[in-house]
């Protein structure tokens, strides 16, 4: 059962669902982190309130979030063949995990921000600091076990929209399952990748916890 | 010219449509060396006052004039240089958590741009100041209160400001750690030339160091002067109040109450007389001793009592009379002491 053959598939699928993750996670970060600043700072609350700017991007992260995966998935096709030539595999299924995780980390990294301690920020602006100067050394830094932690969250989160992107041809183990498990019946191949997503988000969470617990200087 | 000069300085909000006047029209002279405090109950508007004086708070009508500048007229950027010429520490400390004690000091100076090696060594320096050289490498959540104001007091003078603003720096510590941290903020005053602004509602931190006071009630200046004399005889009822310690007061003395009662103030030469045993052979009246506290006072001891006097009018002229004859400050009391 478990030939070569096989056995060389599941690696090709533990790549393939390691790639779809972790680029989804980084570029979802390029783009979510600048939005969350954004929503952050234009809040009635922020650094430079902005009621206009503050509601287009929470309407627009709304809207995103408010539709499911699966059905965003369809939806951007066309998008996804236009960005990266087809609409299958792994590369292409990178398209709508970003779109999907990026509002999601925008609002991630909102929240991360809003925790830091208003006087701490009293402080900076008390030493001249800029609103610049106030993000970046300031709230990024104070904030960074919490958007370490939201960035644990979000990379277990697209691991598990990865596998499901296997229903339309979205390659890695999710792509495995779907194919043997539910259309040949073969289980224990199925088993075997289920198996291996919980492996594999085991090491993620807990590689995660521990950066997290090691940089964290609040309480010993 | 002036360290700080306030004029005229008016403070409104809006609150859900509803105009708040947190201040109104004050006026303030803070020369140079100075440790001024500004007094008030929680309320009365000195937060925001002291948040004006680095235009953390714009005022609403009026000018803040820092050694000649009105910062009114700056821009946005100079505006910036000249708050990291005013040094600012805070009742919760706000230091950042995630940096240790030197990367908190030197983090004003990497804010206006300095090299990392100078502002290392002028940390170093500071920390020596504050008496903390070995918590260098200390995290904030490792450290006392006291410790962590002390490092907060040695980043706000990194940058080498000539202003120190304290809002209610000693609140939220014990009454041995607000006395080291006192002496420590004084010790700076004379070391270093710095002028300081102490925001607090304790009159105890106020006549510990400062020299001169202004006392807010209501978002208004009630009463500004040196504090010996506001001490010895206070006018605004907030400065009465706020004399009498409402807060570290252990017997309710209402009971004790009578119906005429004067307050006397006595400095270290008057200390030496046995003044009321005097009152009392010389007058043969009984005088009740209702309250009696010494204090200090600028680093002088300072007597206080509250006397109830026998009810016949004459005779408390004249024992009121005898006692300022020998050079004590006498006021009436009329509210509950």
């Amino acid at each position: 059962m478990f030939d070569a053959k096989v056995i060389q598939m599941l690696l090709e699928g533990i790549k393939d669902t390691l790639y779809m993750t972790i680029v989804s996670t980084v570029v979802g970060y390029a783009l979510g982190l600048p939005l969350g600043i954004l929503l952050y700072v234009s809040s009635d609350k922020g650094l430079k309130p902005n009621a206009v700017l503050y509601r287009i991007g929470d309407f627009v992260c709304n809207i995103i979030r408010s539709i499911p995966f699966l059905i965003l998935l369809i939806l951007l096709i066309p998008f996804t063949r236009l960005v990266v030539g087809q609409s299958y595999g792994s590369t292409a299924t990178i398209v709508p995990l970003v779109i999907c995780a990026a509002p999601y980390i925008a609002r991630v990294v909102e929240s991360a921000l809003n925790e830091v301690d208003g006087g701490v920020i009293e402080a900076a602006r008390a030493m001249g600091a800029s609103n610049l100067q106030i993000v970046f050394k300031v709230l990024l830094v104070e904030a960074r076990i919490s958007l370490i932690t939201g960035f644990t969250i979000t990379t277990g989160l697209l691991l598990g929209y990865s596998a499901m992107s296997g229903t339309v041809g979205g390659g890695g183990l999710g792509d495995i399952a779907v194919r043997y498990g539910y259309y040949r019946w073969q289980t224990d191949i199925m088993l075997v990748t289920v198996v291996l997503l919980i492996l594999i988000f085991q090491v993620i969470q807990n590689l995660g916890t521990w950066i997290a617990r090691r940089l964290d200087h609040r309480k010993r | 010219m002036s360290e700080i000069v306030i004029k005229n300085l008016t403070k409104r909000y809006e609150i859900r449509g509803n105009e708040v006047i947190a201040l109104s029209g004050i006026n303030i002279t803070i020369e140079k060396g100075d440790i001024y405090g500004i007094i008030g109950m929680s309320g009365a508007g000195k937060s925001t006052l002291v948040r004006s004086i680095n235009f953390l708070e714009k005022p609403t009508e009026g000018q803040v004039l820092i050694e000649g500048v009105d910062l009114a007229e700056l821009s946005e950027k100079q505006l910036r240089k000249k708050r990291s010429e005013i040094g600012m520490i805070f009742q919760n400390f706000n230091l950042l958590e995630q940096k240790n004690v030197l990367e908190n000091i030197c983090f004003p100076l990497e804010i206006t741009g300095s090299k990392k090696r100078e502002a290392r060594e002028r940390a170093k320096e500071l920390l020596h100041l504050v008496h903390l050289e070995d918590k260098e490498r200390a995290y904030p959540s490792q450290l006392s209160g006291g410790q962590k104001q002390r490092v907060a007091i040695a980043r706000a003078l990194a940058t080498n400001p000539n202003i120190l603003l304290c809002d209610e720096a000693t609140s939220a510590l014990d009454p041995q750690t607000t006395a080291a941290i006192l002496s420590l903020l004084r010790e700076i005053n004379e070391k270093l030339g710095i002028t300081i602004v102490i925001i607090t509602h304790q009159m105890s931190v106020v006549t510990e160091i400062c020299n001169k006071v202004a006392v807010i009630d209501n978002g208004r200046l009630v009463e500004e002067g040196y504090v010996k004399d506001i001490f010895e005889n206070p006018k605004s009822d907030a400065a009465k109040v706020l004399i009498s310690g409402k807060e570290i007061r252990f017997t309710p003395l209402e009971h004790l109450d009578s119906s005429y009662k004067v307050r006397i103030v006595f400095g270290e030469n008057s200390a030496y007389e046995p003044i009321i045993s005097n009152v009392i052979l010389k007058f043969q009246a009984p005088v009740n001793i209702l309250k009696a506290d010494t204090r200090n006072v600028n680093g002088r001891a300072v007597g206080e009592m509250i006397l109830s006097l026998p009810d016949e009018e004459e005779l408390q002229q004249s024992i009121i009379t005898y006692l300022r004859e020998k050079g004590l400050a006498v006021t009436e009391v009329t509210e509950h002491v």
